[in-house]
């Protein structure tokens, strides 16, 4: 797709070059075999399919000159990986140039570099299809009108622009991770970064973010019981961790520590990779996940940074200074606030405010999972509170 | 190369202390360097500051019949003071000016491609 992007200069063509040749790779192949290179084979017919269009059209008359031009050089199937890749590179850049609003970069990275269908996404970020559509068509339309141009950007700009791209994944990734439909969003989103840390090895956030999704992947099969309800990291049946995701996750992390480049991804695998290390919650290092909390704070000194950071004291420092923390923060809208302080409250005997946190966290919750999450949490508590009947 | 529009936006009752003159001037000559670095570059077409709004006429046409009306078309409290036009390679080009422009004026700048305009 990628590499159909610069040769042909335009994502639509690109699009449709793409799918024509999966038609005829549908009906050809089963009888044929496969070709060696089923990647390069794609790109020689793709291309040819859209020289074919192009012919057709009297306005693509200047761009099949273009296409030509750049044609002279290789009759082979596309078989480098070098340029290959650099176009997958200029590609995810160009997805996620800040002239685009994050929806639109997130829209875009997953559509055209995870190749997932439109509707997809849109059920993914519980979205209807339509509305998801309509972002593609205008952020396509942006890209080509204001010619945001395809290409990695100068070393310079890396670091800002690396941002963006971090960002989409990391949000892709989650929206995938909370959502029943979200399956495919999630797994394009790993399958995207460990792409990202290869092709750029010398950014070591970006082995970072991989690392903390691996890392986080691994805890999914314990995250919910069988009939879909969700595991808090304390109860998680540890047996059911993928320790083969942990090794990887973890040996990025030590490689991460030995280039002693920190950054906020980074430290929040680092955080992970503490956790996937102790037996049982009990065992956990506490203190160590403080002391990375005070790092990613002082990096990121987010409220939401701010709030993790007390949970982890609270564990060395006891509930109530923890509850001291937290009261200070500007969080009112964001049900995992009132979630923490209602578990705070409840370990310090606090039961009615406990209750009435906990009604708040509900309230604010975002997904069905959560939702019902919270009010079991309500009624274990046993306060009359404000109940379901609240919604 | 494409053509693109810079605008300066500027917003009626915009809580920002107001300059004084030596800012003004400061403003004034760091503005000027920039215009002849455009039209040294050759990105430069065209460039102008707007009188203010309420100097402006609006015309349109309503039920067959042209009506002339006094102020500015938009009656929203943001007005355009003046605009850069100006020749660029793709957007990040366009972006690298709009960003030398706002750090003189200290205002929001609009970066909007021209349409079917183009010279090679």
């Amino acid at each position: 797709m990628a590499t159909l992007v610069r040769v042909l200069g335009d994502i639509d063509l690109a699009e449709d070059a793409v799918q024509d040749a999966f038609a005829i790779a549908l009906r050809k192949w089963p009888a044929d075999g496969l070709p060696p290179n089923p990647g390069g084979w794609i790109t020689t017919t793709a291309r040819n399919a859209a020289i074919d269009r192009l012919r057709r059209e009297t306005r693509g008359r200047e761009l099949l000159a273009q296409v030509v031009v750049l044609d002279q050089s290789d009759d082979e199937p596309a078989q480098e990986v070098g340029p290959m890749q650099d176009d997958r590179l200029r590609l995810v850049f160009t997805c996620c140039h800040p002239a685009l609003s994050t929806e639109a970069q997130v829209a875009l990275t997953l559509r055209l570099l995870g190749g997932l269908a439109t509707d997809e996404v849109a059920r993914a970020f519980l979205v209807p299809e339509p509305t998801m559509a309509q972002r593609l068509v205008r952020a396509k339309r942006k890209i080509k009108a204001a010619r945001i141009p395809y290409r990695i950007p100068p070393e310079a700009e890396l670091p800002d622009r690396l941002r963006p791209v971090l960002a989409v994944l990391y949000l892709s990734f989650n929206a995938g991770a909370d959502n029943p439909s979200g399956d495919e969003v999630r797994i394009e989103a790993m399958r995207l970064a460990r792409a990202l840390a290869g092709l750029m090895p010398d950014e070591p956030e970006a082995a970072g973010l991989l690392a903390l999704l691996l890392l986080t992947e691994s805890r999914r099969r314990a995250r919910f019981t069988g009939h879909g309800e969700l595991v808090l990291l304390a109860d998680q049946d540890r047996e059911r961790w993928d320790r083969t995701l942990i090794d990887e996750g973890q040996a990025i992390v030590r490689a991460c520590l030995r280039r002693n480049r920190p950054g906020p991804y980074q430290i929040q695998a680092a955080i992970n990779a503490v956790h996937a290390d102790a037996a049982s919650i009990r065992s956990t290092d506490w203190d160590q996940i403080l002391a990375l909390y005070d790092q990613l704070f002082a990096l990121s000194p987010t409220p939401v940074v701010a709030l993790n950071r007390a949970i982890a004291l609270g564990e060395v420092r006891g509930s109530a200074a923890a509850l001291a923390l937290v009261d200070d923060l500007d969080l009112d809208g964001y049900h995992l606030f009132h979630a923490t302080r209602a578990d705070l409250l409840r370990r310090l005997g606090r039961t009615d405010e406990a209750a009435r946190a906990y009604a708040r966290a509900a309230g604010l919750a975002p997904g069905d999972t959560e939702r019902a999450f919270l009010e079991g949490r309500l009624a274990a508590i046993g306060s009359p509170g404000r109940g379901p009947g609240a919604r | 190369m494409a053509h693109y529009m810079l605008s300066v936006h500027s917003v009626e009752g915009d809580v920002r202390e107001p300059m004084t003159d030596e800012e003004m001037q400061q403003s004034h000559k760091q503005l000027g360097v920039l215009e002849e670095e455009l039209k040294a570059t050759g990105a430069w077409v065209f460039s102008a500051r707007l009188h203010e709004p309420d100097t402006a006429t609006v015309v349109r046409v309503s039920d067959g019949e042209v009506l002339t009306t006094d102020g500015p078309f938009a009656e929203s409290k943001e007005h355009l003071g003046g605009f850069y036009i100006i020749r660029a390679e793709d957007l990040d080009a366009a972006l690298g000016w709009a960003a030398k422009v706002t750090a003189c004026i200290d205002a929001p700048i609009e970066v909007r491609p021209f349409a079917g305009v183009s010279d090679g």
